[in-house]
């Protein structure tokens, strides 16, 4: 079993670092529905329990999948995905020549790719928000209705924000995935 | 809506408006660069601070830049106070879906007459 390095490096900033985060920002989501509750609130607001350990790790590691997926997509991935093709290469290696070379796929580039390479960004800057809020500020959060609507839409928009991107991304990699580079054995077969 | 309790005055909700509207400046930030980068070769070039990745590394590069300058001030001023937070939550929300809008390649080609 093996896979390019290219191949290799695009499984993890899609399925680890862009799936994870994804996972991670529905489970946030369910926790601040949770957590709104008026009544829950208005008790913790009076004597405010400490923020639990484990919700500390959870909406760090949310933000840090998020960051890890934009930054590993805008300055590993991308480059390979842009790379101008030589005169007659292969264009299976220049995704991006790939694409523009055939109309009925050209617009997976200009819609899909211009539109996922810079909306992807909101997402870790409104779940970063959101990390923080929860972690050092959950007594404004149990004491106004209103920054529990505010920080649950905008939790929402990062929602919204990375499954443009994810479900972009996937959809442009089945078209053109980025390939390439040395070979990574992942496993070797019994015989 | 609106809510209140006794606890607000001993949890200022200042650092979250604070939180909340450094990162509708930064969704519009990126919007704007990248309405300008599509816009204008020129602007495009500036903003090619890393080649392989091109126009898109100093889009985001200045986003995230005004995003955390916007949240390190208004934190600072907003620090320990209650604020208007309904009026700071509608412009945040406004500033991101212009953001948001401003991201959409047809939207771009409209604002730009492509």
């Amino acid at each position: 079993m093996e896979i390019t390095l290219r191949d290799f490096v695009t499984m993890l900033h899609g399925m680890l670092f862009g799936g994870f985060f994804l996972m991670a920002l529905v489970g946030a989501f369910v926790l601040l529905l949770d957590w709104s509750d008026s009544k829950r609130c208005e008790e913790h607001s009076m004597r405010l329990p400490p923020v639990p350990t484990w919700q500390k790790v959870y909406f760090v590691a949310m933000a840090g999948c998020g960051w890890a997926a934009v930054l590993s997509g805008a300055y590993v991935i991308y480059p390979w995905y842009r790379a101008i093709a030589p005169h007659g290469a292969d264009l299976t290696l220049y995704p991006k020549a790939l694409l523009l070379s055939n109309p009925n796929t050209a617009g997976w580039h200009a819609l899909g790719m211009e539109w996922k390479e810079y909306v992807a960004w909101i997402a870790p800057m409104a779940a970063t928000m959101v990390a923080f809020v929860m972690t050092k500020h959950r007594g404004a959060w149990n004491a106004s209705c209103r920054v529990r609507n505010s920080v649950m839409a905008f939790a929402a928009a990062a929602f919204l924000a990375a499954g443009i991107a994810g479900g972009l991304g996937a959809m442009i990699d089945k078209a053109a995935p980025v390939q390439g580079g040395k070979a990574v054995q992942l496993m070797r077969a019994g015989r | 809506m609106s809510e209140q309790n006794p606890s607000t005055a001993t949890h200022p909700d200042g650092p979250v408006a604070a939180a909340l509207l450094a990162c509708g400046v930064g969704c519009l930030v990126l919007g704007t660069l990248s309405l300008a980068s599509d816009g204008s070769k020129r602007i495009a070039s500036l903003l090619n601070i890393y080649n392989p990745t091109g126009p898109l590394s100093g889009v985001t590069t200045i986003a995230i830049a005004a995003w955390l300058l916007a949240w390190a001030v208004l934190a600072r001023q907003w620090r320990a106070k209650q604020v208007a937070f309904g009026k700071v939550s509608f412009v945040a929300f406004v500033l991101l879906a212009l953001g948001l809008l401003l991201t959409f390649p047809p939207l771009d080609d409209f604002l730009l007459g492509h």
